[in-house]
């Protein structure tokens, strides 16, 4: 539910985010992504504040990049919306509302929402992100979901471990993955379900979750209300929207979803030669380490002397162990100070003092996890445009 | 001013109804505004495409080189990956409007 004082403070926040996110404003109603055929109308969706629209039918939202300058949690209201297929269930009856356990399990269980919300419950603050998340920079340009940076979010979740359910049902031996369906699905019949599958000792490793809470509150209807698939440290197409059957299987799941679609270069980097196939192909997986600078957007102009630089870091899973920031282009870098830590699958606040001197200055932001595990100065490359990570630049003038 | 004041507490109290009645959630999204753009067989490809996804879909995509390869490859992968029934003699001129058009 929203108010009108929302309504309002949303519009005026994305109209800041247009200008912040180095995106221009043409309009309230209209935003320039940084690259060519950017141009994107913000609209406002029930439960949203204005966000920047990339389709419609089905809807796929993108939250302005000012947005992730206000805290480590993306706000409900803010969070982006990424569909497949335009059957939404619009009309859904959450007292009506079953998830159904099957397969290769000792006992098929049909759970309501309040059996669920019955079981006892765990919270995990964890980001999740579109695998075409950035997109939009990738050169040589790719087919697919034009994004710059906003299609990422980080929340804390609140539901029951997937292991509860799964042990309730009794898995059988010889089970290998479970799979995953949700209430939206195609148009045509002729268009394959969206689907997805985990290994087994992934889906009942205690963290993956069957999640109804989301920052305090129920799901909004586009986050997968009333229910939701939630993977630590694995992209966005894995927590599947509105969740209502779980399927244990005793083979690889060979649907279109996971066979052929989402799927990165079996290569050391998961990158190819720019313009190239990949040989070889693996589903995509964990996040690629990422940090951005939040409070300054690109092409802004700076005062010289002191300010103090924030933004924001995350990777897969093992946690960001350093944010090293450069003011000269790459030359030199500084260790930023980390903020709180809200769990190893969290967005990481960071911030650092520095000194700027007059001039054309390169910004630079480069994040290392706990394993080792950093940015590339270049950008890799592949068809789908997945796994984006380079160390983000941002150019500014100082006077 | 009071006609905003009026309205902000006849929305809270509409928000207050809703979430005691909350069953179904009978969400509504805004109108679809985007549209296809005029150019040759455009009622062909409104017929063939926009059953499935809107318009933007179209209008969203990368300035490419090779306009109709990139169109050819799109159409091609909406009938053999997402079953989009396309009849063969619809396809030329769908590609034909789009590489012309976006």
């Amino acid at each position: 539910m929203f108010d009108r004082r929302d309504l309002l403070k949303g519009a005026g926040l994305a109209a800041m985010a247009a200008t912040l996110n180095s995106t221009k404003a043409l309009a309230l109603e209209t935003v320039t992504l940084p690259f060519g055929n950017g141009e994107r109308p913000l609209v406002k969706y029930p439960q949203k504040r204005p966000l920047i629209g990339l389709t419609s039918r089905p809807p796929q939202l993108e939250t302005p990049f000012a947005i992730f300058n206000d805290g480590p949690i993306t706000p409900n209201n803010a969070f982006f919306v990424r569909y497949h297929l335009a059957g939404l269930p619009y009309d859904l009856d959450p007292d009506k509302f079953t998830l159904e356990v099957k397969g290769k399990v000792d006992k098929a269980l049909k759970l309501s929402l309040k059996d669920i919300k019955k079981m006892k419950a765990t919270e995990i603050v964890a980001v999740t992100q579109c695998s075409g998340n950035s997109r939009g920079f990738f050169e040589p340009r790719v087919a697919g979901g034009q994004l710059a940076n906003g299609a990422m979010g980080n929340a804390r979740w609140r539901g029951v471990p997937l292991k509860t359910v799964l042990d309730m049902a009794g898995v059988q031996a010889g089970a290998k993955q479970v799979v995953f369906g949700g209430m939206d699905g195609p148009v045509s019949d002729k268009t394959p379900d969206f689907t997805k599958a985990l290994d087994l000792a992934h889906a009942s490793d205690g963290e993956v979750m069957l999640a109804y809470g989301m920052n305090g509150e129920d799901l909004p209807f586009l986050n997968g209300f009333p229910l939701r698939l939630v993977v630590p440290g694995y992209y966005g197409t894995y927590w599947v929207k509105h969740l209502n059957e779980i399927t244990v299987i005793d083979s690889v799941y060979d649907g279109f979803w996971m066979k052929s679609a989402y799927r990165i270069p079996d290569t050391p980097d998961n990158s190819v030669e720019p313009g190239t196939t990949p040989k070889a192909t693996i589903p995509i997986n964990r996040f690629t380490i990422r940090s951005f600078i939040t409070n300054v957007p690109d092409g802004a102009k700076l005062k010289a002397g002191r300010t103090t630089l924030r933004g924001i870091a995350f990777d897969g899973g093992k946690g960001i162990k350093d944010v090293s920031v450069s003011t000269d282009g790459g030359k030199t870098w500084a260790s930023a100070k980390l903020g709180k830590d809200l769990g190893k699958y969290s967005f990481r606040e960071w911030k650092l003092p520095v000194k700027l001197a007059a001039g054309q200055v390169e910004l630079k932001v480069r994040a290392t996890s706990n394993s080792g595990e950093t940015q590339p100065d270049t950008p890799r490359w592949n068809p789908a445009g997945y796994l984006r990570n380079v160390v983000e630049t941002v150019r500014v003038s100082v006077a | 001013m009071q006609r905003t004041v009026l309205s902000a507490i006849a929305l809270v109290a509409a928000a207050l109804v809703g979430s005691v009645l909350a069953a179904p959630v009978n969400y509504k999204t805004p109108d679809e505004t985007a549209a296809f753009k005029p150019g040759p067989n455009l009622e062909v490809v409104q017929g063939n495409c926009a059953a499935c996804h809107s318009s933007d879909y179209i209008a969203t995509q990368p300035p490419m080189k090779d306009k109709k390869a990139f169109w050819q490859a799109e159409v091609t992968k909406m009938i053999k990956v997402y079953g989009a029934p396309i009849a063969d003699a619809d396809v030329g001129k769908i590609v034909d409007y789009l590489a012309a058009t976006y």
